[in-house]
């Protein structure tokens, strides 16, 4: 039998809900609508929440000192690139290690996992020295290769998962009925795995577009992303609030439509595999 | 035509060996079961013939050409799986048509085919749904329809029906048997099921840990099995089986006697004992009795009228020419 919930129960855990998903959100809309303020009003107190006096000074501002298009660019070609790079090397991966699992399998997942757990700062001199020896220091390519190495094991666990879930018997049963290896691939296993490889590198620019240590510590002003250009609106000596909040939403704002259009496919990403 | 021929075909999985070396033939036209208890090999026979596993060693034949060494899909044979294994993102026709796309046949042949095969199997008004769709009948009849198209030398089945319901069990396998009677196709049909073994196969083969114990009709299963597991193994319920002094009388080490070869009486007989438990089926009626002397609870098949209460105390006579004798290895003496 359903549990029985009563009419006062839902009202009561859908106005919780709603608050616990406005406090989630409420940092986002605050940094927004401090974008539209003046400087003096987004530090004034009490704050003024929708009654001010709207304007766009701060996003001419910050265009005007810093170019939002080159680091949009820089954002773009790092996280998409690292993304497909990634995909690239772990979707042979994880076909491997789910569908021709040898005894070491699931030791090798758990060390490709073990590598997240180290802090990143712990390797953060090595891998700088080496990028000053090799010239990748602020380069593209340099930081297409970290984030690629960064997220790797995410992007293996989760396509393993996927695959994990497509049922052996299909691919024996593909190959019963005459496919050949490419054919079982094309017409069987891609349309199987489409939505998993999908979410995936949907959850991965995620990911990439919003790292900020690797790209701050790597980078300086040629190949400086989106987190490097917020970073620079928040000096120490100068209280420049309005505008770096219209930095941020100017950083996030591609992100969170992006987002927004591929709801389906990021939840089914972020439960990945929990439920089917 | 769909002759298979299995020689000292052996299988190994790292240092433990499955099917140690083993000859079988399978006649073109025969409707052959493999059945034994889970894990004694049944599967892995068939997914070898099939070649989706590779043998160790031994060799494979079909149709008198070696097929050993030769992948699933160049062995003219089609199988059906436990779980249906249907293509999810296709349609039922495209799952149909599948096979005779990969072969590369004539768009209009393949539309003949798939009509004709939905149609034998019920399924033309769901030609347009997907899998996901449909019950847990209708896409194993998907599954055949799938396997039917390519006109196969030998159909392979694994465990067809585990996963329905015993009503749409039985409709199933009266559905299988009358294909084959149709098509005439050799059919290879694995089940840990004896019923679904007696009643469809010309031949049953019976395996235990690899080994085939008995090759034989199902008739011929049931009155000479070979020895005790078959004994065990074929016929519902179990067979009796006594040792000690009830079947030094046979000169026998252990004597068997099925439960519908027992005579019943409320006043006279060979064994004594205590009715416990019946269960009634309406035709029959099995009782199970207690105390006879023997080791163990012997199962009677009576009418489905008789009316014995629990408690009672009954006479069961075994008929004299029905009694399976065996030796001290567990073999048939004849």
């Amino acid at each position: 039998m359903a549990r029985a919930v009563s009419t006062r129960r839902k009202i009561g855990f859908t106005i919780a809900a709603w608050a616990v998903g406005l406090a989630i959100f409420f940092p986002i809309l605050w940094t927004i609508l401090t974008s539209f303020k003046t400087e003096a009003e987004a530090i004034s107190s009490p704050p003024s929440f929708l009654f001010f006096d709207w304007t766009l000074e701060n996003y001419t501002t910050v265009q005007e000192r810093s170019n939002y298009f080159r680091h949009f660019w820089n954002s773009v070609v790092i996280s998409l690139g690292s993304t497909l790079l990634g995909l690239l090397i772990a979707i042979p991966a994880a076909w491997s290690m789910a569908f021709v699992p040898g005894k070491r399998t699931k030791d090798v997942l758990m060390w490709m996992l073990s590598t997240k757990m180290l802090p990143p700062v712990g390797v953060l001199i090595p891998i700088y020295l080496i990028f000053r020896d090799v010239g990748l220091l602020d380069t593209k390519t340099g930081l297409v290769i970290v984030l690629t190495l960064i997220n790797l094991p995410i992007i293996v666990w989760m396509l393993y998962t996927y695959f994990k879930e497509i049922p052996g018997e299909i691919l024996e049963a593909a190959r019963m009925d005459g496919a050949s290896l490419r054919n079982e691939i094309i017409h069987v296993l891609t349309p199987m795995a489409v939505p998993g490889i999908a979410s995936t590198l949907l959850l991965n620019v995620i990911l990439a577009w919003n790292e900020a240590f690797w790209t701050l510590n790597l980078t300086a002003a040629k190949s400086a992303p989106l987190t490097a250009f917020i970073a620079s609106y928040s000096s120490p000596e100068g209280l420049f609030y309005a505008k770096l909040s219209a930095a941020s939403t100017m950083a996030i704002a591609p992100i969170l439509i992006l987002g927004w259009f591929s709801q389906k496919q990021l939840v089914r990403g972020l439960t990945f595999g929990a439920v089917k | 035509m769909g002759r298979i021929t299995l020689d000292k075909v052996t299988k190994r999985f790292g240092d433990v060996e499955v099917i140690p070396p083993l000859d079988l033939t399978i006649e073109d036209g025969e409707f052959v079961v493999f059945v034994g208890p889970s894990g004694c090999g049944k599967s892995t026979l068939l997914r070898l013939i099939a070649g989706l596993e590779d043998v160790s060693s031994g060799e494979i034949r079909i149709d008198g050409q070696p097929a050993t060494d030769l992948p699933p899909a160049k062995r003219g044979l089609a199988m059906v799986f436990q779980s249906y294994a249907l293509y999810p993102h296709m349609s039922v026709r495209k799952n149909i048509a599948f096979p005779m796309k990969m072969a590369g046949v004539p768009q209009e042949e393949q539309n003949r085919r798939i009509e004709s095969a939905a149609a034998a199997l019920n399924l033309t008004d769901y030609l347009d749904r997907r899998p996901g769709q449909l019950s847990g009948g209708q896409r194993q009849r998907v599954a055949i329809g799938r396997a039917i198209v390519r006109e196969p030398a030998a159909f392979l089945f694994d465990e067809p029906l585990s996963n329905l319901d015993a009503a749409l069990r039985v409709g199933m396998r009266l559905e299988i048997s009358e294909l084959h009677n149709r098509l005439a196709t050799t059919m290879i049909y694995v089940t840990h099921d004896q019923v679904e073994a007696m009643t469809m196969a010309d031949k049953i083969v019976v395996l235990r840990a690899g080994h085939i114990e008995q090759v034989g009709s199902p008739l011929e299963l049931y009155r000479n099995p070979r020895n005790l597991f078959v004994a065990g193994f074929i016929g519902s319920p179990k067979m009796n089986f006594a040792n000690g002094g009830a079947a030094s009388e046979h000169d026998a080490a252990t004597i068997g006697i099925r439960p519908e070869h027992i005579t019943v009486s409320a006043d006279s007989g060979t064994w004594r004992g205590k009715v416990g438990v019946a269960e009634h089926l309406g035709s029959d009626t099995f009782f199970h009795v207690h105390d006879t002397g023997l080791a163990e609870t012997v199962t009677v098949r009576a009418d489905g009228e008789v009316g014995l209460r629990h408690g009672d105390t009954v006479f069961l006579t075994p008929q004299a020419d029905k009694i399976h004798r065996f030796d001290d290895k567990g073999l048939r003496i004849q």
